[in-house]
This record gives structure tokens, sequence and C-alpha cells, in this order.
């Protein structure tokens, strides 16, 4: 154990830089499809960093081997194995979501906190004595009002574009418009 | 004296099982609903005898009787054990509850056939948290009730549960995310996740590597227990749940978090490099928590910002670094455990009764439904720290620790909490004053309650009263148990020699030795 330089491989240092970055940009990104993908990405960079941290590698560990060089160690390859599955099912069931919001609203968008908007409106009304859009309240309750909520409004889609192309493989383009359709029956 | 170890891996094994076997019998829903209720009771059972026997020394079991650093151990101690068996009463309750609720509505409450198997992976995994002696199998813990909290958030998958529960799920796997990159971080700078080989390890590795380890290990543990600023997530998650599934979460998943902190804290790096931190989280997380119910006009958006807050206490006694701090953070996370569940039970009876929980359209409960009245006020004043309610005893304790101390900034935790505990108060009596008092604005239907559903959440009220009237015994209970923390039995129990535990592995390497081919025990590195 002494004579072994506790040094990582480069190319992994690079690579998992690189997972994380651009994980993290996805993570922060607002459609849950973009969200899942750097998900994916974190995941698979964190599993390559418990594979570092096991030290460098060498020959199989298998009872019985018998090997001049040092052997691997093999309990981060057995926490990859584990962390690899749960990422898995995790995946799995985020599609899933991802799929029954679009089913519902036609996105796939992570709404704001509803409590946060409220907050934002009182105080707006609050400062300013003149209505605007952020100081229309319409009496809803919370759970009404976050049926309608939505962040990104890509202007550049029209209605009619969500009808002449109901599009359902690809839940991961977020930003459309939301129709009032409200159940996603239509198109299914 | 018999060895009774054989029991520390039932209250994961059971529910596991349980839940297989529940998956199986989808068809028949009679069944899965006798299955769950005698697994959840046989854990309830196996988890008391565990407090009992815990309390002689920790118990420990090492899985496939592999050698503790080699091998994955659980450990029984008095903490756990404590932990363990209210969690096991809370669940037990709520999953009556749910069997009531779920035999009313039918299908419209949740997919049965869904509902039990998950319900008890979701108890599973709490015990693998709560009993695992390992860093990565707390982690499995973790993940495995997590999972199980997914499908519960999202039971039905209708438009507000999928906004909700959509945001629960991604918050919760970065936390996850994070945890395994510290866990990483924690095998590369040592070379074990067991504890208490850690426990051995971390004072000799370099303070600075030290420090940020334990940061990430906080930060991880920190949003599954919702300290503030780390706590957004939870206020607007939960309420949206069904009731039973948002008392459960309520109730455990956070403190499943503070057990974790508590551990890491304790066990890990007890040096308290972090305690002053710590401690101005836990005001703001106090602060910031009540001041967002009394601003609620929603009971249950209202108990969710009070739980968050009430983690503040508990991490205040954690970051006091003292035995007396631990001893009443112990004691609070019971009291608090068993009070938060029992709110939220009995405001889904409200919701159920008087078809909302929004405090502008309740009135006139107090008349109506005096029993849901007495089930209310007793848990809210037990939460608002009135004597002579467990909450005020396990205020008491936290204040005299934070007395104790005598910093400056203690004295301001201490201030901190007296106001959180008024403040609790004034948002619980609004609460009271909305839904109980108030005439009704417009008359509400008065659906009836189904007696099943009331008498789980009184069994709970009585449960959190006996917290009061067996404060002595338990206290002291919590007060060895934090005794076990600072003095270190749960190394000594694990790794007797300090080196490995007791089982094939030593055995293995003692035949090696004696062979005269003892491989160098360079520690699994």
């Amino acid at each position: 154990m002494t004579d072994v330089v506790m040094s990582p491989n480069i190319v992994f240092v690079v690579t998992i830089a690189a997972l994380f970055t651009v994980g993290t940009y996805l993570v922060l990104e607002r459609s849950l499809t973009r969200i899942l993908l750097g998900i994916v990405l974190l995941g698979n960079g964190t599993n390559l960093l418990i594979l570092v941290a096991g030290g460098a590698a060498g020959a199989p560990p298998l009872i019985g081997v018998q090997s001049d060089r040092p052997m691997s160690d093999p309990l981060p390859q057995a926490l990859i194995l584990t962390a690899i599955v749960i990422t898995l099912g995790l995946t799995a069931f985020l599609l899933a979501m991802a799929y029954r919001s679009w089913q519902l609203h036609r996105h796939d968008e992570v709404q704001d906190d509803v409590e946060d908007r409220r907050i934002v409106r009182l105080a707006a009304i609050d400062e300013r004595a003149f209505e605007d859009d952020d100081t229309e309240s319409g009496g809803e309750t919370l759970d009404e009002e976050a049926a309608t909520t939505r962040d990104e409004m890509d202007e550049g889609l029209a209605f009619e574009d969500v009808h002449a192309e109901p599009a359902p493989d690809h839940p991961g383009r977020a930003a459309r418009p939301s129709t009032t359709t409200t159940d996603g029956e239509e198109g299914r | 004296m018999t060895d009774w170890s054989w029991l520390v891996p039932l209250p994961v094994v059971l529910p596991l099982s349980g839940a297989g076997l529940t998956l199986a019998l989808y068809r028949r829903p009679r069944v899965q609903r006798v299955v769950s209720l005698v697994t959840l009771t046989l854990v309830a059972v196996v988890a008391a005898a565990l407090l009992v026997l815990a309390d002689a020394g920790p118990v420990v079991v090492e899985i496939g009787d592999w050698a503790a650093p080699v091998g994955i151990n659980l450990v029984a101690d008095r903490l756990s054990a404590l932990m363990l068996t209210v969690s096991s009463v809370v669940i037990l309750c709520v999953l009556i509850y749910s069997l009531a609720q779920g035999r009313e509505d039918g299908e419209r409450f949740a997919p049965i056939s869904i509902f039990h198997p998950t319900y008890l992976v979701l108890s599973a995994g709490v015990a693998n948290a709560f009993l695992s002696g390992d860093l990565f199998n707390i982690y499995v813990g973790f993940e495995i009730l997590l999972a199980a909290s997914y499908v519960l958030i999202t039971l039905s998958g209708t438009t507000e549960r999928i906004r909700a529960g959509t945001i629960y799920v991604v918050v919760a796997i970065l936390s996850s995310i994070l945890f395994l990159v510290a866990i990483a971080g924690v095998y590369a700078a040592t070379g074990t996740v067991n504890l208490a080989q850690l426990a051995l390890r971390l004072p000799e590795i370099d303070p600075g590597v030290r420090l940020v380890l334990q940061s990430m290990l906080l930060l991880a543990f920190g949003i599954k227990a919702a300290v503030f600023p780390l706590s957004a997530w939870l206020p607007d998650s939960y309420p949206t749940a069904p009731a039973p599934v948002t008392a459960v979460f309520a109730g455990l998943l956070t403190k499943v978090g503070v057990y974790a902190i508590i551990r890491t804290q304790t066990l890990l790096f007890p040096g308290g490099q972090l305690d002053d931190v710590l401690m101005w989280v836990a005001l703001a997380t106090m602060l910031v928590g009540i001041l967002g119910a009394v601003a609620q006009d929603d009971v249950k958006r209202l108990l969710s910002f009070t739980l968050v807050s009430h983690i503040g206490y508990m991490v205040f006694g954690v970051a006091l670094g003292s035995q007396h701090g631990w001893t009443a953070a112990i004691y609070y996370v019971a009291h608090h455990i068993t009070v938060q569940t029992a709110l939220f039970l009995v405001v889904g009876l409200v919701e159920r009764f008087g078809g909302t929980t929004s405090l502008d359209r309740l009135g006139g409960l107090a008349k109506m439904a005096p029993v849901l009245a007495i089930l209310f006020f007793v848990p809210a004043m037990n939460l608002g720290g009135i004597p002579p309610f467990s909450g005020f005893l396990g205020k008491v304790g936290l204040l005299e620790a934070g007395v104790e101390l005598g910093t400056p900034l203690a004295y301001a935790l201490v201030v901190g909490s007296v106001v959180t505990s008024l403040l609790t108060l004034y948002a619980l009596i609004k609460a009271w004053n909305k839904a109980f008092w108030q005439t009704p604005p417009e008359p509400l239907p008065a659906h009836r309650v189904p007696l099943l559903m009331v008498v789980p959440t009184a069994a709970l009220v009585v449960v959190s009263l006996a917290l009061t009237v067996f404060a002595g015994p338990l206290y002291g209970y919590t007060e060895r148990a934090a005794q076990t923390l600072s003095d270190r039995t749960y190394v000594q129990a694990v790794l007797p020699d300090g080196q490995r535990g007791e089982g094939e592995s030593q055995r293995a390497a003692d035949e090696d030795v004696e062979a005269g081919t003892a491989p160098q025990d360079g520690g699994e590195g």
C-alpha cells in the first residue's frame, strides 16, 4: 500500500469535471427532461468520482488469483454498481413524471413555487398604487393558481402549432404555450 | 444472556418481505391490508424490544457474518432504537388511518395495490437509515425511503401532485448526489465507509479535508432535514399529497435527516468545528420558518412551515455540542415526530369534515365537531410549548443547555427559540380561532368522519401525551443515549479491538496469521 502513488488519472479528472459542469448547467434548466439529462450526467460523474476514490487500477481482486501487481480495490466498484442501479430506477421514474406532465399540460416545465409568486404579488400590491400584471389577484386558492402558472412562455410558437403538430414523442421540447385544453386526453 | 441480536435486521427485513408479498397479492386488497398491518405491528414490537435491549449497550449485527469494516453491519444503540420505536409507532398509526380512508374512498384515495407495497418499502428505508452502521448503507436507506416517497407524493398523478412532486423529486435526487459525492470524498480520504472505523480514522486526516467532508455531509443532510436555506422545497410539496402521506412524511422524513446530522456530528466529527455555523442556521430556520407559518391561510401549509421552523430546535440542540444539548435534541425529535404527525392527521380529518383546509372558508368546527377540536387543540398547544406538555419540556431542556453553554450566540438562540415558540403559539391560535371559533362564511358540508380514522389520530395524540406523562423515564433514556454518543461506546461495540468486529473475516484473518500467510491488512485500500 505504501509504494502506490495516489495520484488519480488525469483523464478521469477531466471527464468528471466535464460531466459535473454540463450536469449542473442542465439541472438549472426549466424543462424536466433536460433536468433529467443533467441528473444522469451528475450521477455518472459521481460514479467516476467514486472509482477514482478507490485508487489506481490494478490486478483483478479475485480469491485464488496471484499477482505481483497491487490489486484493485473492489469496494468502490460495488458502491458504483449500487449507485448505477439507483440512478437507473430514478431516471425511469423521472421520465414517467415528465411524460405525465406532458400528458396533463403539454409541457414538462418545472414551475416556480406558487407561494413565492403570491408573495411577490402581495409585495407589489403593497408598494404600488396602480394595477399591473403583478397586482392582479383573482382571489383564487394556491391550487387553482398553480394550474395556470407558467414561467417560460415561448411567444414564437402560436397556439395552432400545437394542434397542427401534437408531437407526443418530443416531450423534451419545453416552452410550449400552455393551451387551454386542460386535460391531455386530446392527442393521446 | 440470550443473544437477541437477530432482532436487529427485522425492522428492515420484515417490511421489505411484506412489500414483496403485497405486490404479489395486488389483486387481493383485503389480504394486502392484513399483510401490511401484521408486518408493521411486528416491526413496532421488535423496535420496542430493541429499545429495551439497546439500553444495556449497542446491539451489533454483522450481516452475513462478515466482520465489521469489511462487511456491512447494523447497529442499534439507544439513539437508533428510540428513533426506530417512535417512528414505527407513528407508521403503524398512519397505516390504520390510511386503511380507514382507503375503505371509505376506495381508489379515489389512492391506488391501494400500489400504496401498500410502497408504504412498506418506505418503512424499511426509514429503519435501514436508523440502524445502519455504514455510511454507504445510510445512503441506500435514504434512497429506499426516498424512492418510496416519490411514488407516494405523486400518487394518482394528478396535476397538482405532479407539479409539486417534480420539485420534491428533483431536490431529493440532487441531495442524494451530493451525499454520494461526499461518500466518495470520505472513502478517498480514509479508505473506509464504516461509521465506527471512520470515527477512528477521521481524526487522523488533514483538518482542512475533514472540514470539507463534514460540510458536504451536512449540506446533503441539511437538504433532507429541510434546514434553512435548504428548506424551500418542503412547504410547497408536502401539503399536496394525501393526508396520511403528508403526515408520515412530516413526521419521519425530515427526522431521518436530523438523525443523520446527529450521527455525523457526534460520531464522525466530534470536535464541533461547524457548531457556530449550525447555530446560525438553526436560528434562521426557526425564525424564517415560523414567519412563513404566520403568513399562511391554509392549515396544511401553515403546519408545513411550523415543521421547518421546529427542525431548527433540533439543529440547535445538536449544535450546542454538549451532552445536555444532545439529550434535549433527541427528546425533541421524539416529541416532534408524534406531535407533527398527529396534527397533520387531524387536519386530514378537518379537510374531510369541512371539505377545505383554507382558514378563510373553515369555521365553527368547535361546535360542529368537538372531538376534532380537542384532537387539534391538544397537539397544537403541545407544539406551541405550553406547559406541561412534552413540547414545553423539550424546549426547557434546550434552553437550559443553551444557557449552560453561555456564549453570546447561545443566548441569541435561547431568545430566538422563545420568540419562535411564541410565534408558533400565535400561528396555531390564529388557526384555531379561524377554523374552530369563527362563524363559517358559508355553511360547511359537514361530511361524516369515519370512526376508524379518528381512532388512530386519537391514539397518536395519546402517545404524545404519554411522552409528557412518562417524560421522566424518557428523558433519562435520551440522557443515556446522549451519554452513549459522547463516550463513543458505539466504536467499542462495533470494533472491540479497534481493528475488526467479530465475524467470518476476522476468523479467516486469524487463521492466516496462524498459517503465516497473513496478507498485509492495508485497510481495504
